[in-house]
C-alpha cells in the first residue's frame, strides 16, 4: 500500500456543521455550567477526561511513593524508613499502580475515544458510564484514607495469606484492601459491560466489524476478560474478609482452609488483568502510530486477531505465577509451555509496528518518539517474561529484582509510554490547542533516559540475588552500585513526567490552535471540530472503508464515507443503534439526561463500605438500603413508550 | 444546498426484548455473576479434594428439604414466564398474578433454605466446608432476595399501572435475572447437594 503525501493537498472530508443545527443539538446535549451540572454530567467526553486527571493524579501519588522507597533504598543500610512503613509503601505503589492507574488512564482514552473513533454520540449506557468513574474515584479515596493513619494494605499488590491473615496481620490493614478491591471491581465491571454493549449497538451504520479501530479491539477484549475475570479477586477479598472478621477457613489451614485458594483466585484474575492493562494500550499505538507515519498499519487483521488471541490463551495461564509454591511437574510444563505461546501474538504485533515504520514515511513527531520507545521497550519486557515463563529460570529468579524489572519493563514499556504518546497524540483533538514539540522531545528523552537508568540495573540485581520487597540491604554484596544507579535514574524519570505536565498545562492555556485535522489523521474524529461539540456529530456518517479521512488518498478503496448527509435525530437526546455485527441501521435510542443518580449510588456504596470496615451495622444497613432506593429510582419506567419515531435527514 | 428534513421512514424506538441495549446489559451482568458461582464453585471442589478429612465431614447433606425447595423455584420460573408472554401481549391480570406468584414460590423458598440453615450441626466457623457451604448457599439466597426485591417492584409498578403493556424491556429484564438465579440454583444443588452421593 503507498504511504500518503506529508500533508494533505486537499482540504479534509471534515462533517458539515450547519449553524442551525449545530444550535439545535447543543441545547438538547450540552451540559449545565452551575455545579449540580458538575455533578450530573453524563457526557462520555467529560467523564474521559475525569477518569484520565485523575488517573494520572493516582500516578504522581504512586510515583511519589515509589521515590520515598528508591531514597531508602538507593545507599545500603538506610532507616529513612521503617521495615513496617516500606511494607505499606511498595503495596500501596503496587495497589496504586496497577488498580488506580494502568486500567482506569485506559478506560479514560476509551471513554473518550470511542463513540468518536464509532461515529456514535455517547456510550451505551451515559448513565452508568458516570457510575463507574464515581465508583473508582470513591474506592481510591477507601484505599487512601487509611494512609494517614499508618494503616494501608501492607502485604502487596498480590497479598498472599497466611500473610494477609488475622494471625500475622491484625490491624485494619488487610480489610481496607479487601474492602478496597471489592469496590472497585464494581467500577470495573459496570464500566465493561458498557464497552461491550457500546461496541455492539453504538457504531455508526457501515462501520463492520472489520473496519473498528485496533484501541476498539484493545477495550473490547479487555472487557469481556474483566467480566469473567474480576469476580475471581472480589470473591477471594469478600473470602479473605470473611476469614479476617468472621472467622471462616477459606484460607486458613487450621480448620481446613487452603492458602493455594487464594493464589489461584487471586491470579485467574491477575493475570488476565495485566493483558487488560497492556492490550488497549497496545491498541493506542497501533492506531495513532501509522498516523505518523504516514500510512495505514501493516497486517491490521493479524493485529485484531492477535489481540483476542492473546487474551484468549491468557485467560489459562494464571498459574505461571505459581510454579515456585509447588505444583506438580504436569501442571508445570503444561502452564509453562501455555506462556510461551502467548509470546506468538505478542510478536504479531511487533512485527506490524516495526513493518509500518520501516515502510511509512515516518515524521518524528513526539507521539512517534513515544510509540518507538514503547516498541524498544516491549521487546526487552517481552524478553525477560519469555525468560519467567521457563519454569527452571523462574525458580531462580521468582522474588527477586528481575522480577521487579520485568514488570516496570512490561508495565511501564507498554502501558505508560502509550498513553503519554497517546496524550501528546490526542491532545489538540481535545483542548484544540497543539502541545510544544520542543518541550516533547526533552520530556521524551528525559522519561526515557531515566526510565532505562532505572529499571534496567534491576535485572542485574535480581541475577545477584537482591530479593524483592525488602527494605534494606547489607553492604558489599555488590549491590550498591545499581540501587545508587537506579535511584538517580528514578529521579530523572520523574523530571521527565514533570516537564510532560509542564507542557500539558501550558500547551492547554496557550498553545497554538490545532484545528479540526492537525496530524492529517484517518479516523472518525478527525472529522469533526476540535474540542469535540457536546453531540460529537452533528449528521451521523455513513462509513465505506476502514480510514475514512484517507479515502482519497489510499487507491484500493472505491467507496467513500458520507460525511454530509445522512442521519440527523434531533428530536431530542437520541443516537443510532445498528446491528451487532455488520453495522446497519436498526434502532432509535433515546439516551438519557444528567443525572445525579450516578454520583449518588457511588456515595451509598461508599458508606456501605466503610460501614462494614468499622463493623457498623447500622451504617452498612441504612447504606445498603439507600443503595435499594437509589437502584428503583434509577430503574423508574418512563412514561407510555414511543413505538416508532419518523427518521430525520439532512440531505 | 443540503437541508434538514423528516422523511416518511420510521425507525422503532428503543426496540424489543432482545434487540435493545437493556437485554444486552443483562446478559453481561448475568456472564459476569455467572462467573461467581463458577469460581466459588471452584473453591468448594479445591477445598474438598486438598483436604485431609472426608468430604463433607458429617456425609452428604441430606435431600429432605432441598428437593422441594427446589421444585418451587423451578416451578416459579414457569409461571413468571407464563405470565410476562401474557402481558406481554397485554393481558394485565395474568400478568399481575405470574409475578405475584412467582413471589410467593420464591419466597417459600427462601424460608425453606433459612429452615434448613438453622437445622445445621455446624455453623459458619467451624471448619472450611462449613465457610463454604454456607457461602455457596448464602451467596445464591442473596440473588434470590435481589430477585425478589425486582420482582416486588415491577409487580408494584404493574399494579399501579406504571408498568404497561408496552414496557416490555422491565418485564424481559427483571425475568431473565430470575430465570438466571434459578439456573444457577440447579448448579449449586448439584454441587452440595448432589455431588457427595457420587462417590
Ligand atoms: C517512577 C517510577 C517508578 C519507580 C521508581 C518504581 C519503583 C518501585 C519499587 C522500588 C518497587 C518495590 C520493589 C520491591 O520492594 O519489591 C516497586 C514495585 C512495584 N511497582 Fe513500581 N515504580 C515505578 C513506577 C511504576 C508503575 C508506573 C507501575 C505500574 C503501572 C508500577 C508497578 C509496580 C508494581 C506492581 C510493584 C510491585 C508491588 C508489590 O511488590 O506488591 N511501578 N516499584
Ligand atoms: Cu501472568
Amino acid at each position: 500500500m503507498a504511504t500518503l503525501p506529508l500533508s494533505r493537498p486537499d482540504a479534509p472530508p471534515a462533517s458539515p456543521q450547519p449553524p442551525d443545527i449545530v444550535q439545535k443539538l447543543d441545547a438538547i446535549w450540552g451540559e449545565r455550567s452551575d455545579l449540580r451540572g458538575w455533578f450530573s454530567t453524563v457526557d462520555h467526553k467529560t467523564i474521559g477526561i475525569r477518569y484520565i486527571v485523575t488517573a494520572f493524579a493516582f500516578l504522581l501519588i504512586g510515583g511519589v511513593e515509589a521515590l520515598i522507597m528508591r531514597i531508602q533504598l538507593a545507599r545500603p543500610g538506610a532507616t529513612v524508613l521503617s521495615p513496617e512503613q516500606y511494607n505499606q509503601l511498595f503495596s500501596m505503589h503496587g495497589v496504586t499502580m496497577i488498580f488506580l492507574y494502568s486500567l482506569p488512564m485506559l478506560s479514560g482514552f476509551s471513554n473518550y475515544l470511542w463513540p468518536l473513533m464509532l461515529g456514535s454520540r455517547d456510550m451505551a449506557y451515559p448513565r452508568l458510564n458516570a457510575l463507574s468513574y464515581w465508583i473508582f474515584l470513591a474506592s481510591g479515596l477507601f484505599l487512601y484514607i487509611s494512609f494517614p493513619f499508618g494503616q494501608a494494605p501492607n502485604s502487596g499488590w498480590f497479598n498472599y495469606v497466611p500473610q494477609a491473615g488475622r494471625d500475622q496481620n491484625p490491624g485494619m490493614n488487610i480489610d481496607i484492601y479487601a474492602l478496597g478491591l471489592t469496590f472497585f471491581g464494581i467500577s470495573t465491571t459496570v464500566g465493561s459491560v458498557n464497552f461491550i454493549v457500546t461496541l455492539l449497538r453504538m457504531r455508526a451504520p457501515g462501520m463492520s466489524v472489520n473496519r473498528l479501530p485496533i484501541l476498539v479491539w484493545g477495550t473490547l477484549t479487555a472487557s469481556v476478560a474483566n467480566i469473567f475475570a474480576v469476580p475471581a479477586v472480589s470473591l477471594a477479598s469478600v473470602l479473605l474478609w470473611l476469614d479476617r472478621n468472621a472467622g471462616t477457613h477459606f484460607f486458613d489451614v487450621s480448620g481446613g482452609g487452603q492458602p493455594m485458594l487464594w493464589q489461584h483466585l487471586f491470579w485467574l484474575f491477575g493475570h488476565p488483568w495485566v493483558y487488560a492493562l497492556v492490550l488497549p494500550a497496545m491498541g493506542i499505538v497501533s492506531d495513532a502510530l501509522p498516523i505518523h507515519c504516514r500510512r495505514p498499519l501493516v497486517g491490521y487483521t493479524p493485529v485484531a486477531m492477535a489481540t483476542v488471541a492473546t487474551m484468549v490463551v491468557g485467560l489459562g495461564v494464571w498459574v505461571h505465577h505459581m510454579f515456585a509454591v509447588g505444583a506438580p511437574p504436569l501442571a508445570l510444563s503444561f502452564f509453562s509451555a501455555a506462556s510461551f505461546v502467548i509470546a506468538i501474538p505478542s510478536t504479531v504485533a511487533l512485527f506490524a509496528w516495526i513493518g509500518t515504520i520501516a515502510t511509512g514515511r515516518v515524521q518524528v513527531t513526539t507521539p512517534f518518539l513515544f510509540f518507538a520507545g514503547f516498541i524498544m521497550l516491549f521487546v526487552i519486557g517481552g524478553v525477560s517474561g519469555v525468560m519467567t515463563a521457563s519454569v527452571a529460570l523462574d525458580w531462580q529468579l521468582t522474588d527477586t529484582y528481575f522480577v521487579v524489572a520485568h514488570l516496570h519493563y512490561v508495565l511501564l514499556g507498554i502501558n505508560l509510554f502509550p498513553v503519554i504518546g497517546g496524550i501528546y497524540h490526542w491532545f489538540p483533538k481535545v483542548t484544540g490547542r497543539m502541545m510544544s514539540e520542543r518541550l516533547g522531545h526533552w520530556s521524551f528523552w528525559t522519561i526515557f533516559v531515566g526510565f532505562n537508568l532505572a529499571f534496567f540495573p534491576m535485572h542485574v540485581l535480581g541475577l545477584y540475588g537482591m530479593p524483592r520487597r525488602v527494605w534494606t540491604y547489607p553492604a558489599g554484596m555488590g549491590f550498591d552500585l545499581p540501587n545508587a544507579i537506579i535511584s538517580g535514574g528514578a529521579f530523572i524519570l520523574a523530571i521527565g513526567i514533570l516537564l510532560f505536565l509542564i507542557n500539558v498545562i501550558k500547551s492547554a492555556t496557550s498553545g497554538p490552535r490545532a484545528g479540526p485535522d492537525p496530524w492529517a489523521g484517518s479516523t472518525l474524529e478527525w472529522s469533526i471540530p476540535s474540542p469535540p461539540p457536546s453531540f460529537n456529530f452533528a449528521v451521523i456518517p455513513l462509513l465505506a472503508s476502514r480510514h475514512p479521512l484517507w479515502e482519497d488518498h489510499l487507491k484500493k478503496s472505491e467507496e467513500r464515507t458520507i460525511f454530509d448527509s445522512g442521519f440527523l435525530l434531533d428530536e431530542g437526546k437520541e443516537t443510532l443503534a445498528v446491528t451487532p455485527l455488520d453495522g446497519q441501521p436498526s434502532v432509535i435510542l433515546k439516551m438519557p439526561g444528567d443525572s445525579l443518580l450516578p454520583g449518588l449510588l457511588a456515595a451509598a456504596l461508599f458508606v456501605f463500605f466503610v460501614g462494614l470496615l468499622v463493623r457498623s451495622d447500622w451504617l452498612s444497613t441504612t447504606a445498603g438500603a439507600a443503595v435499594a432506593i437509589v437502584l428503583v429510582m434509577w430503574f423508574q419506567p418512563t412514561k407510555q413508550p414511543q413505538d416508532q419515531e419518523r427518521v430525520r435527514v439532512y440531505a | 444546498m443540503p437541508e434538514a428534513r423528516t422523511i416518511d421512514d420510521t425507525l422503532p424506538i428503543h426496540g424489543r426484548g432482545q434487540v435493545g441495549t437493556p437485554w444486552w446489559g443483562m446478559l453481561c451482568l448475568i456472564a459476569t455473576e455467572g462467573s461467581i458461582f463458577a469460581y466459588l464453585i471452584f473453591a468448594y471442589a479445591y477445598l474438598g479434594s486438598q483436604g485431609l478429612g472426608s468430604w463433607p465431614p458429617n456425609g452428604p447433606p441430606d435431600l429432605k428439604l432441598a428437593v422441594p425447595a427446589t421444585l418451587l423455584l423451578v416451578g416459579s420460573s414457569f409461571v413468571l414466564e407464563w405470565g410476562k408472554r401474557a402481558a406481554n401481549r397485554g393481558d394485565r391480570e395474568r400478568g399481575l398474578f405470574g409475578v405475584g406468584a412467582a413471589l410467593l414460590l420464591g419466597g417459600a423458598f427462601v424460608a425453606l433454605e433459612l429452615f434448613e440453615w438453622s437445622t445445621k450441626p455446624f455453623a459458619l466457623p467451624d471448619n472450611s466446608y462449613s465457610s463454604i457451604y454456607f457461602m455457596l448457599t448464602g451467596t445464591h439466597l442473596v440473588h434470590v432476595v435481589v430477585g425478589l426485591f425486582a420482582l416486588l417492584v415491577l409487580f408494584i409498578w404493574t399494579f399501579d399501572g406504571r408498568v404497561q403493556g408496552a414496557h416490555v424491556q422491565h418485564r424481559a429484564l427483571a425475568t431473565l435475572y430470575w430465570h438466571f438465579v434459578d439456573i444457577v440454583w440447579l448448579f449449586v444443588f448439584t454441587t452440595i447437594y448432589l455431588s457427595p452421593r457420587l462417590t
